[in-house]
């Protein structure tokens, strides 16, 4: 309780820092270079100063905070990662050597491509499927609110209510978790889905589906409803069936927001790590690049080295999409 | 759509739709039932079997030669191997754990030292025999009952007490509320700087901030830990305490914040700024005055992210925070939990149902500003 209070009275005094911050060196620029009052050449000469100066005073908290949380951690960690566990010795590129000839980092880069092909098309199509299906009834909106809700779930809490599915009992006692007593019930013989070596992942992966699957489906949806009702009714009076019109009429008209939904999930798959980790902590095959950084982070004392060089990887691995975003923003930009 | 109206698979699309509910709504309804289940029962069956009665294999101890009454010249101890339990249907019942079934209700079974055992269908048994008992250790009973489904909060009341639930509960509500409430005028001022002023380099900053929007927050944790550590070390403060983790949240959230708060600022109509600087309004009172409150709609949904990224986050917390006892958060907790209580169903669907609470009913009351945030964080710029 004294904590909470302590946090709020440090919010209110972050949020009173912020207003006074603001305020005061808006407040002194007016008194250093005033223009109201004043006319002629010096009140266009403040004018113009102000105008020039005020948008760093704007820009300034944001700027700072930046640069030390995200750029300047960015070239940190390109540097550790060309020095030993203790960030001191220059060691090169012996980091990079250790980790192709590593058996459990090939492991974690072959998975997370298994994620990569697997997650962000599943999720793609499952959301772009309800989209279109909800849209014809009237109660889609509570079906997609209902499918939209593991959103708000961390993946730590669906880690469990997964693990809960995919409990094991030995073969005999009756199944507590949903698969095994489904397979049971068929007539299998129940597993401990977690143990199996190449398709754990796949059991892993169904937990970011199960989650992502709703941010897919808000956004496709709303590109759907996007299209322009003239095309569809044209393709109907051309004699177009259903299936038609969705897959020659619609989905071309919104690659673009398929596009942007692939990317985003992609991005957050090469970033999974709290499922792995509390699913199966990368055992029996399951290692994935995240989990296996922060494994090296702390493992033995903490190696940043190596911790940085894995990070390293998944920022090259991101950027291809970085730089794409970038493009479509600046088009955007232009555009205006 | 026109063409669905007419076609005759509405009911298909109906049943599929309701199969995808199911599908995604289920393994939720399951944790939340389980959770609520009596701990020996959520034990052996499975949460799809909780309406209905359970039959679960247990043992009871008897009391000890001491309780013995002397009744008609023979020694009993008697009582009821269901006490505690309301009701319930004993269907067989044995004296060795290698028969536990080997006799029905009403059957007298001869223990080997003289002694007779009887159970009753309700649960009431008798141990009779010729000569005083004797041993401090009661008889093991056996058996197999049908239990009638029972359902309590004493597993939320455990979780709370003794497993660290309800201090990480704290400490949760600690990191997510100031890390979500700090950074938006931070954001806000930046965001109108790239939205509405005119300088040098506006563009790089903002292709800046999209490119930011993507760097992976592994490529932070190193530095900044050894920054905190620099920093801790040279003030002679702790290098993991809530303000950092506080700063930390602020600047990975920040890029989001910007680029929202961005697109919507930049979507707001200019007369309204024109008009208002030919009434001799500076930057700061138009911004003050009137972008911040009609951005409420922008300021609302990156609160909402916000919040649900820094109660639900795990890696920021592990890192910054720590994992001692004392400064776990809530996914932190859960994550122990599931080392240390792995198989305790009732421990973990609890505790896991405490952590997703607060973002199912942040989620359910702010849905709208969600979707908003949602759309215009991804379909406009991305």
């Amino acid at each position: 309780m004294q904590q909470l209070l302590f946090a709020i009275t440090t919010m209110a005094a972050g949020v009173l820092a912020c207003v006074a911050y603001f305020y005061g060196t808006n407040w002194i620029l007016d008194r250093i270079f005033p223009s109201k009052g004043l006319t002629g050449k010096v009140a266009s000469r403040n004018l113009r100063i102000t105008n020039t100066i005020r948008p760093w005073l704007f820009l300034g908290p944001a700027m700072v905070s930046l640069t030390i949380y995200l750029i300047y951690p960015v070239i940190e960690s390109v540097w550790l990662s060309f020095h030993d566990k203790s960030g001191q010795t220059f060691v090169g590129i012996s980091n990079f050597k250790w980790m192709i000839n590593d058996g459990e980092f090939r492991q974690s880069i072959y998975n997370n491509f298994l994620w990569l092909l697997v997650v962000p098309a599943a999720a793609t199509f499952f959301g772009l499927i309800i989209a279109a299906l909800t849209d014809r009834i009237w109660w889609g909106n509570i079906a997609k609110t209902l499918i939209f809700m593991p959103m708000a779930i961390s993946f730590v809490g669906a880690s469990v209510i997964w693990k809960f599915i995919y409990d094991f009992r030995p073969e005999g006692s009756e199944q507590i978790g949903l698969l095994n007593a489904l397979v049971v019930a068929f007539g299998g013989s129940p597993e401990a889905w977690m143990t199996l070596p190449f398709w754990n992942n796949f059991f892993l992966m169904v937990i970011l589906i199960w989650i992502q699957t709703g941010f897919a489906m808000v956004i496709l949806s709303a590109a759907l409803r996007g299209i322009p009702e003239e095309t569809i009714e044209a393709a109907v009076i051309d004699g177009a069936n259903g299936l038609q019109i969705f897959f020659k009429i619609m989905i071309p008209q919104i690659w673009g927001t398929i596009a942007v939904v692939w990317t985003t999930i992609t991005i957050l798959v090469l970033k999974v790590f709290d499922i792995v980790l509390a699913m199966t902590n990368g055992q029996w095959q399951s290692q994935v690049l995240a989990n296996l950084m922060f494994d090296w982070m702390f493992r033995g004392g903490g190696d940043f080295g190596r911790g940085a060089a894995i990070a390293v990887v998944i920022m090259v691995l991101v950027i291809p999409i970085m730089i794409w975003n970038i493009r479509n923003a600046a088009k955007e930009m232009e555009g205006r | 759509m026109i063409a669905s109206a007419r076609s005759p698979l509405v009911w298909v699309v109906h049943l599929s739709v309701i199969l995808l509910v199911l599908l995604w709504t289920l393994p939720t309804a399951g944790l939340l039932i389980s959770s609520l289940r009596d701990k020996d029962q959520l034990a052996v069956s499975g949460w799809w079997t909780a309406l209905s009665t359970s039959t679960q294999s247990l043992v009871y101890r008897a009391p000890g030669a001491d309780k013995q009454v002397e009744k008609d010249g023979k020694f009993v101890i008697s009582g009821n191997l269901l006490e505690g339990q309301s009701t319930g249907l004993v269907s067989a019942f044995g004296f060795n754990s290698r028969e536990p079934t080997a006799f029905q209700p009403g059957q007298t079974a001869d223990l080997s030292d003289g002694e007779r055992l009887t159970v009753q269908a309700d649960g009431t048994f008798e141990i009779v025999s010729d000569k005083g008992m004797e041993g401090t250790r009661g008889q093991r009973i056996f058996y197999t009952a049908a239990v009638p489904p029972r359902f309590t909060i004493d597993n939320y009341i455990e979780v709370m007490r003794a497993e660290g639930i309800g201090a990480s509960f704290i400490n949760s509500l600690t990191v997510a509320i100031p890390s979500t409430i700090i950074p938006i005028l931070v954001a806000a001022f930046a965001a109108y700087a790239l939205a509405w002023m005119k300088f040098p380099g506006r563009a790089i900053l903002i292709a800046v901030v999209v490119g930011l929007l993507v760097v992976p927050l592994q490529m932070s944790l190193i530095p900044l830990l050894k920054l905190y550590n620099g920093v801790g070390a040279f003030l002679g403060v702790p290098a993991k305490t809530y303000v950092g983790i506080w700063l930390a949240h602020m600047g990975f959230g920040l890029p989001l914040a910007i680029y929202l708060l961005r697109n919507y600022m930049a979507g707001l109509p200019r007369e309204i700024m024109e008009s208002a600087r030919v009434d001799g309004a500076s930057d700061f009172d138009i911004f003050v005055k009137i972008i911040l409150p009609l951005s409420f709609p922008a300021l609302a949904s990156f609160a909402i992210f916000q919040f649900l990224w820094t109660w639900n986050d795990l890696l920021v917390a592990m890192v910054f925070l720590g994992t001692g006892n004392d400064s776990l958060v809530l996914t932190g907790r859960l994550v122990n939990l599931l080392g240390s209580r792995g198989g305790n169903w009732e421990i973990l669907t609890a505790s896991a149902f405490i952590t997703i609470i607060v973002p199912l009913i942040v989620f359910f009351s702010l849905q709208r500003y969600l979707v908003r945030g949602l759309l215009a964080g991804s379909v406009k710029g991305g």
